[in-house]
């Protein structure tokens, strides 16, 4: 597979966004509104000029400003699909697909992508799914050798999005392009990409696969924006092998990270015990932290539910023997090896 | 608030009826058949014709640059494009006559060049279309602002460059603005007076256009002026019926639906 390689500096509005990335393979940025990922697909597809560095493609160069090289995005071959998938509204799904791929047919496209029964219609008519197919299938049509994709599930309804999330993973993997995706929803990266990059106002704070980042989160942010809780609190070296921290609510955990001072405890959902009461003889998770249930949130056939200032991530069954939905005190627990101390 | 509509409404269109109520349907058709009548009308469609000609030319062009640059002074120019618009039309008259006539500005480049615009439909056209393309070219802007940039860029990465981008997907998508904007133009360069008599005369056949002829008829044959009135009074409504299908076609089409909407 191709490689592209970037490697630039854009100054934005309120901060410089400046990466190194090479992709091959599915990437996925993810990061909160306002990061700069959608800049960076379109410095890629040579819809904005940054102000240094290279963009190319296995050798070949998209933009070099030391050499003076900046192609007009009509001569770099990319695929770029937006957000809000772009459509043209004066062309019928035909034309759309039909507009990049310079007189080759089209059918064959349109059949794959299931749109065959509706080349005639007009963008306006097609329901969200339907849009994102098409600005694929126009995508494709031009033989791009690299895909960019901008947040290719935000504008669908939350019953269409696991269905279509499902397909282009299987898209991806079938297309074997170099394909840069961006998303706010690190679930969606995870579940499409093999590596993941996190992007913080302009910078990446961390990039690898998705269980690393999930494994072994660099930063406080990164660790909550893959779906941890993060506890603050202070932390001091224990007599042990632990390190024990006072978190702000007072109570105390314990990490088998070393750290000092102030940090953010790291634990994942899945990694919290959820319990009514609290018996320490007969439990090996050293910590315990008691509050009030909060929120209930079903996420497929499981629940996430709130105890106190901890997520955890219980079966449906287990919510519902422990009658969560009723609300009350309960203990949330988690292992001092399931902890993670990232300094804040 | 009934009685001050229907007033309003009465006024309005009191004296266009009047026009049609003076003389019979029949007579009025006779009265067009005169030299009179019939040279203005052809100097009319002609001067409107090529002057709305150049303003599409080269009002569209500018209109785009505007809606689409971002560049030092761009305000400003937009305001100066509109300035046009309200200048009293002796105003505009007088510029032209201290630009462009004999002893004008550009009068003794023009003299060496061989072209004297006095008197002729040259003069014409150049103030039909100083008068009439700032409506053209402010709604074209706003037409044109309309455009999602996100489809001019999606139309870039499919391999389409700048040109093949503009008729393929601006154009298409501004065209029911452009229209508008130059049925108006059209319209009020039609009905063009003041700046004309002034820089380029009131010569039958040459540079009398039909705002010319009811002027100069007005008071040696009021029945021909009439006639002249009725025929301009058709052709406006026209434009106006013309106009506003234009607007309702396709409303769904996400270009400039406001006449005047405000150019950013």
């Amino acid at each position: 597979m191709a490689t592209l390689q970037a490697d630039f500096t854009l100054p934005l509005r309120a901060f410089a966004l400046g990466l190194s990335l090479d992709v091959s393979g599915t990437v996925a940025l993810v990061g909160p509104s306002g990061a700069g990922k959608t800049s960076v697909l379109r410095v890629i597809a040579g819809l904005a000029e940054p102000r240094g560095g290279r963009v190319s493609l296995d050798g070949e160069s998209w933009f070099d400003a030391e050499r003076r090289i900046s192609l007009p995005p009509e001569q770099r071959r990319v695929g770029l699909v937006f957000q809000d998938y772009a459509l043209f509204p004066h062309l019928s799904v035909r034309a759309n697909v039909a507009f990049g791929a310079g007189g080759s047919p089209v059918d064959a496209l349109l059949e794959r992508f299931r749109i065959g029964q509706l080349a005639s219609a007009s963008p306006q008519e097609l329901s969200g799914g339907e849009r994102q197919r098409v600005a694929l299938a126009r995508a494709l049509a031009r033989k791009p050798a690299v895909l960019l994709l901008d947040e290719p599930l935000a504008a669908l309804d939350a019953h269409t999005k696991t269905e279509v999330r499902h397909e282009l993973a299987e898209l991806l993997r079938e297309l074997e392009l170099p394909t840069l995706l961006v998303t706010h929803d690190y679930e969606d990266a995870a579940a499409l990409a093999d590596e993941v990059g996190v992007l913080v106002e302009g910078r990446l704070r961390q990039l690898g696969p998705p269980a690393e980042l999930v494994a072994r989160p660099r930063d406080a942010f990164v660790a909550s924006f893959t779906g941890a809780n993060l506890l603050r609190g202070r932390a001091r070296r224990g007599d042990g092998a632990l390190t024990s921290i006072r978190l702000e609510s007072g109570e105390d955990v314990y990490s088998a990270d070393e750290a000092e001072g102030e940090v953010g405890v790291v634990v994942y959902p899945w990694e919290v015990s959820v319990a009514r009461t609290h018996a320490p003889d007969v439990d090996s998770a050293l910590n315990v932290v008691r509050g009030q249930v909060g929120s209930l949130v079903e996420v497929a056939n499981r629940v996430r539910v709130r105890v106190g200032p901890v997520t955890a991530e219980v079966t449906a069954a287990s919510a519902e023997r422990l009658a969560l939905a009723d609300g009350g005190v309960a203990y949330a627990t988690f292992k001092a090896t399931g902890t993670r101390l990232v300094p804040l | 608030m009934f009685a001050a509509a229907a007033t309003a409404l009465a006024f309005l269109l009191f004296p266009i009826a009047a026009i049609f109520a003076r003389v019979t349907p029949g007579k009025l058709v006779a009265q067009l058949s005169r030299p009179v009548v019939t040279d203005a009308l052809v100097v009319s469609l002609k001067t409107s014709g090529i002057a709305q000609a150049l303003v599409l030319l080269l009002g569209t062009p500018a209109a785009y640059l505007l809606a689409t640059r971002r560049f030092r002074g761009r305000s400003i120019a937009v305001v100066l494009v509109e300035l046009p618009l309200v200048l009293p039309p002796a105003v505009a008259g007088i510029g032209l006559i201290a630009a462009f006539g004999r002893f004008g500005l550009l009068g003794g480049t023009l003299d060496t060049l061989g072209i004297r615009l006095g008197l002729t439909q040259a003069a014409v056209v150049i103030a039909v279309a100083f008068v009439s393309s700032p409506l053209y070219v402010r709604q074209a802007i706003a037409a044109f602002e309309a455009v999602d940039p996100n489809l001019v860029a999606a139309s870039r990465t499919l391999g389409a460059g700048p040109v093949r981008t503009f008729f393929r997907v601006v154009l298409p998508l501004a065209r029911r603005g452009l229209a508008a904007g130059e049925a108006l133009s059209f319209a009020r360069g039609l009905g063009e007076f003041g700046a004309t008599i002034m820089f380029a005369g009131s010569l039958q056949g040459v540079t009398q256009t039909l705002p010319l002829a009811i002027y100069q008829e007005f008071d040696q044959d009021f029945t021909t002026a009439l006639a002249m009135s009725a025929l301009l009074v058709v052709v406006s409504g026209a434009l106006l019926v013309a106009l506003r299908l234009t607007l309702q076609w396709q409303p769904s089409r996400p270009t400039s639906r406001f006449l005047f909407a405000p150019s950013r």
